[in-house]
Protein backbone atom coordinates (compact mmCIF):
# COMPACT_ATOMS: atom_id res chain seq x y z
CA UNK A 1 0.00 0.00 0.00
CA UNK A 2 1.95 3.12 -1.20
CA UNK A 3 -0.40 5.87 0.63
CA UNK A 4 1.10 3.47 4.01
CA UNK A 5 4.38 4.01 2.76
CA UNK A 6 4.38 7.81 3.21
CA UNK A 7 2.12 8.26 6.44
CA UNK A 8 5.13 8.71 8.17
CA UNK A 9 6.18 12.08 6.75
CA UNK A 10 2.42 13.28 5.38
CA UNK A 11 0.09 15.01 8.10
CA UNK A 12 1.56 15.65 11.93
CA UNK A 13 4.62 13.78 10.55
CA UNK A 14 5.29 16.67 8.09
CA UNK A 15 5.31 18.99 11.01
CA UNK A 16 7.81 16.68 12.91
CA UNK A 17 10.04 16.06 9.62
CA UNK A 18 10.37 19.75 9.97
CA UNK A 19 11.60 19.95 13.42
CA UNK A 20 13.54 16.80 13.67
CA UNK A 21 15.50 17.98 10.57
CA UNK A 22 16.04 21.63 12.14
CA UNK A 23 17.57 19.51 14.90
CA UNK A 24 19.44 17.38 12.93
CA UNK A 25 21.08 20.47 11.26
CA UNK A 26 21.21 21.91 14.52
CA UNK A 27 23.06 19.01 16.85
CA UNK A 28 25.24 18.29 13.54
CA UNK A 29 26.69 21.65 13.13
CA UNK A 30 27.09 22.48 16.70
CA UNK A 31 28.78 18.93 17.18
CA UNK A 32 31.07 19.83 14.56
CA UNK A 33 31.96 23.33 15.61
CA UNK A 34 32.75 21.76 19.36
CA UNK A 35 35.25 19.00 18.04
CA UNK A 36 36.33 20.98 15.75
CA UNK A 37 37.98 24.09 18.01
CA UNK A 38 38.13 22.45 21.13
CA UNK A 39 37.73 18.57 21.76
CA UNK A 40 39.23 18.10 24.65
CA UNK A 41 37.55 20.92 26.68
CA UNK A 42 34.61 18.42 27.31
CA UNK A 43 34.44 15.61 25.74
CA UNK A 44 31.58 14.00 27.18
CA UNK A 45 29.60 16.71 26.51
CA UNK A 46 30.90 16.94 22.60
CA UNK A 47 30.54 13.14 22.42
CA UNK A 48 26.72 13.24 23.02
CA UNK A 49 26.32 16.29 20.76
CA UNK A 50 27.26 14.14 18.23
CA UNK A 51 25.18 11.13 19.34
CA UNK A 52 22.57 13.23 19.47
CA UNK A 53 23.17 14.67 16.09
CA UNK A 54 23.24 11.16 14.68
CA UNK A 55 19.99 10.27 16.42
CA UNK A 56 18.26 13.25 14.96
CA UNK A 57 19.49 11.76 11.45
CA UNK A 58 18.43 8.45 11.95
CA UNK A 59 14.90 9.80 12.91
CA UNK A 60 14.58 12.39 10.26
CA UNK A 61 15.42 9.68 7.48
CA UNK A 62 13.24 7.17 9.35
CA UNK A 63 10.08 9.49 9.27
CA UNK A 64 11.04 10.21 5.45
CA UNK A 65 11.57 6.80 4.01
CA UNK A 66 8.53 5.28 5.76
CA UNK A 67 7.56 1.40 5.78
CA UNK A 68 7.88 -0.68 8.60
CA UNK A 69 11.09 -1.28 9.20
CA UNK A 70 11.95 2.39 9.21
CA UNK A 71 9.00 2.74 11.64
CA UNK A 72 10.93 0.46 14.27
CA UNK A 73 14.23 1.91 13.56
CA UNK A 74 12.05 5.30 14.38
CA UNK A 75 10.45 3.99 17.41
CA UNK A 76 14.31 2.84 18.55
CA UNK A 77 15.80 6.03 17.94
CA UNK A 78 13.12 7.83 19.63
CA UNK A 79 13.24 6.19 22.92
CA UNK A 80 17.13 6.68 22.96
CA UNK A 81 16.43 9.71 22.71
CA UNK A 82 14.33 9.95 25.30
CA UNK A 83 16.16 8.06 27.16
CA UNK A 84 19.59 10.90 26.31
CA UNK A 85 17.56 14.02 27.11
CA UNK A 86 16.38 12.41 30.19
CA UNK A 87 19.65 10.90 31.71
CA UNK A 88 21.19 14.37 30.41
CA UNK A 89 19.14 16.51 31.67
CA UNK A 90 19.15 15.32 35.21
CA UNK A 91 23.22 14.71 35.24
CA UNK A 92 23.14 18.61 33.75
CA UNK A 93 21.77 19.57 37.16
CA UNK A 94 23.41 16.75 39.69
CA UNK A 95 26.55 16.31 38.31
CA UNK A 96 27.65 19.74 36.89
CA UNK A 97 31.43 18.76 36.73
CA UNK A 98 30.46 16.30 33.97
CA UNK A 99 29.25 18.94 31.87
CA UNK A 100 31.98 21.82 31.89
CA UNK A 101 30.51 22.56 28.28
CA UNK A 102 26.46 22.24 27.02
CA UNK A 103 25.35 19.51 25.02
CA UNK A 104 21.25 19.88 23.40
CA UNK A 105 20.24 18.02 25.92
CA UNK A 106 21.65 19.64 29.08
CA UNK A 107 18.99 20.84 31.51
CA UNK A 108 16.29 19.05 29.90
CA UNK A 109 17.06 21.14 26.24
CA UNK A 110 16.63 24.47 28.13
CA UNK A 111 19.12 26.73 25.72
CA UNK A 112 16.65 25.31 22.53
CA UNK A 113 13.50 26.38 24.48
CA UNK A 114 13.08 22.49 25.90
CA UNK A 115 11.74 21.49 22.13
CA UNK A 116 14.49 18.27 22.57
CA UNK A 117 12.43 17.14 25.47
CA UNK A 118 9.27 17.67 23.40
CA UNK A 119 10.01 16.29 20.24
CA UNK A 120 11.07 12.37 21.31
CA UNK A 121 7.71 12.20 23.30
CA UNK A 122 6.00 13.77 20.26
CA UNK A 123 7.76 11.43 17.83
CA UNK A 124 6.66 8.33 20.17
CA UNK A 125 3.14 9.63 20.24
CA UNK A 126 3.37 10.01 16.16
CA UNK A 127 5.14 6.73 15.84
CA UNK A 128 2.45 4.93 18.39
CA UNK A 129 -0.23 6.39 15.91
CA UNK A 130 1.24 5.44 12.66
CA UNK A 131 1.93 1.69 14.08
CA UNK A 132 2.02 -0.69 10.71
CA UNK A 133 -0.55 -3.25 10.81
CA UNK B 1 24.65 44.43 13.15
CA UNK B 2 22.23 46.47 12.06
CA UNK B 3 20.06 47.26 14.63
CA UNK B 4 16.43 48.43 12.26
CA UNK B 5 17.01 45.50 10.41
CA UNK B 6 16.54 42.64 13.23
CA UNK B 7 13.88 44.78 14.96
CA UNK B 8 12.36 44.58 11.79
CA UNK B 9 12.83 40.72 11.21
CA UNK B 10 11.81 40.15 14.90
CA UNK B 11 8.54 42.28 14.26
CA UNK B 12 7.59 40.46 10.86
CA UNK B 13 8.48 37.09 12.38
CA UNK B 14 6.12 37.69 15.51
CA UNK B 15 3.60 38.63 13.64
CA UNK B 16 3.59 36.23 11.19
CA UNK B 17 3.79 34.11 14.21
CA UNK B 18 0.59 35.04 15.60
CA UNK B 19 -1.30 34.89 11.93
CA UNK B 20 0.17 31.10 12.08
CA UNK B 21 -0.78 30.34 15.57
CA UNK B 22 -4.47 31.83 15.19
CA UNK B 23 -5.02 30.01 12.09
CA UNK B 24 -3.23 26.30 13.71
CA UNK B 25 -6.13 27.03 16.60
CA UNK B 26 -9.08 27.67 14.05
CA UNK B 27 -7.73 24.88 11.63
CA UNK B 28 -7.79 26.95 8.82
CA UNK B 29 -4.99 26.68 5.97
CA UNK B 30 -2.96 30.17 5.72
CA UNK B 31 -4.06 32.54 2.63
CA UNK B 32 -1.37 33.76 0.18
CA UNK B 33 -0.73 36.65 2.29
CA UNK B 34 0.88 34.74 4.60
CA UNK B 35 3.78 34.05 2.10
CA UNK B 36 4.19 37.05 0.95
CA UNK B 37 4.87 38.38 4.63
CA UNK B 38 7.35 35.49 5.12
CA UNK B 39 8.81 36.59 1.21
CA UNK B 40 9.53 39.83 2.60
CA UNK B 41 11.35 38.25 5.70
CA UNK B 42 13.36 36.61 3.69
CA UNK B 43 14.02 39.73 1.64
CA UNK B 44 15.41 41.14 4.81
CA UNK B 45 17.51 38.27 6.03
CA UNK B 46 19.12 38.30 2.54
CA UNK B 47 20.41 42.39 2.78
CA UNK B 48 21.35 40.75 6.57
CA UNK B 49 23.45 38.65 5.30
CA UNK B 50 25.15 40.73 3.05
CA UNK B 51 25.45 43.96 5.94
CA UNK B 52 26.46 41.41 8.32
CA UNK B 53 29.16 39.95 6.49
CA UNK B 54 30.09 43.83 5.56
CA UNK B 55 29.86 44.40 9.60
CA UNK B 56 32.41 41.39 10.29
CA UNK B 57 35.07 42.08 7.95
CA UNK B 58 35.10 45.83 9.17
CA UNK B 59 34.98 44.78 12.89
CA UNK B 60 38.14 45.34 15.31
CA UNK B 61 36.30 43.10 18.46
CA UNK B 62 36.97 39.11 18.27
CA UNK B 63 33.72 37.45 16.39
CA UNK B 64 33.93 33.73 15.45
CA UNK B 65 33.61 34.83 11.85
CA UNK B 66 33.10 30.69 10.75
CA UNK B 67 30.24 30.72 13.01
CA UNK B 68 29.03 34.33 12.58
CA UNK B 69 28.87 33.19 8.69
CA UNK B 70 27.26 30.49 9.12
CA UNK B 71 24.25 31.80 11.13
CA UNK B 72 24.12 34.06 8.68
CA UNK B 73 23.48 31.82 5.85
CA UNK B 74 21.36 29.41 7.64
CA UNK B 75 19.21 31.90 9.12
CA UNK B 76 18.33 32.49 5.36
CA UNK B 77 17.57 28.95 4.29
CA UNK B 78 14.64 28.07 6.78
CA UNK B 79 12.01 30.09 5.25
CA UNK B 80 12.13 28.69 1.68
CA UNK B 81 12.76 25.26 2.80
CA UNK B 82 9.67 25.58 5.55
CA UNK B 83 7.75 27.37 3.16
CA UNK B 84 8.49 24.74 0.33
CA UNK B 85 7.85 21.60 2.50
CA UNK B 86 4.61 23.38 3.58
CA UNK B 87 3.17 23.49 0.70
CA UNK B 88 2.65 20.31 -0.08
CA UNK B 89 -0.21 20.25 2.31
CA UNK B 90 -1.79 23.53 3.18
CA UNK B 91 -3.55 22.24 6.13
CA UNK B 92 -2.78 22.40 9.87
CA UNK B 93 0.37 20.79 9.51
CA UNK B 94 1.30 22.52 6.45
CA UNK B 95 0.48 25.50 8.92
CA UNK B 96 2.33 24.02 12.00
CA UNK B 97 5.65 23.99 9.51
CA UNK B 98 5.59 27.36 9.13
CA UNK B 99 5.12 27.98 12.60
CA UNK B 100 7.87 25.79 13.22
CA UNK B 101 10.28 27.94 10.67
CA UNK B 102 9.23 31.27 12.15
CA UNK B 103 10.26 30.35 15.45
CA UNK B 104 13.24 28.48 14.14
CA UNK B 105 13.91 31.93 12.45
CA UNK B 106 13.32 33.63 15.38
CA UNK B 107 15.87 31.18 17.73
CA UNK B 108 19.02 31.49 15.12
CA UNK B 109 18.46 35.57 15.21
CA UNK B 110 18.96 35.33 18.86
CA UNK B 111 22.04 33.14 18.58
CA UNK B 112 23.23 35.13 15.70
CA UNK B 113 23.01 38.12 17.94
CA UNK B 114 24.54 36.75 20.49
CA UNK B 115 27.72 35.35 18.55
CA UNK B 116 28.16 38.71 17.47
CA UNK B 117 27.93 40.24 20.87
CA UNK B 118 31.06 37.55 21.61
CA UNK B 119 29.68 34.17 22.28
CA UNK B 120 31.09 30.81 21.32
CA UNK B 121 29.25 27.78 19.81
Amino acid sequence: MPEEQHSLSSGWGRALVFAYGVFAVAATGRSLVQLGTDAGKAPLAYSLSLLAAVIYLVATTCLLVGGPRAWKVAVVACSIELVGVLTVGALSYVATDLFPDKTVWSHFGQGYAYFPLFLPVAGLAWLRATRPR
Amino acid sequence: MTNWLEVLVYVIAGTAAVVALVHLARDRPVEDGMYLLLGIAELLLLVQLVLGSVDLANTDRDVSGALFVSYLVGVTLVLPIGAFWSLAERNRAGTAVLLLAILTVVGLQLRLHAIWAGAGA
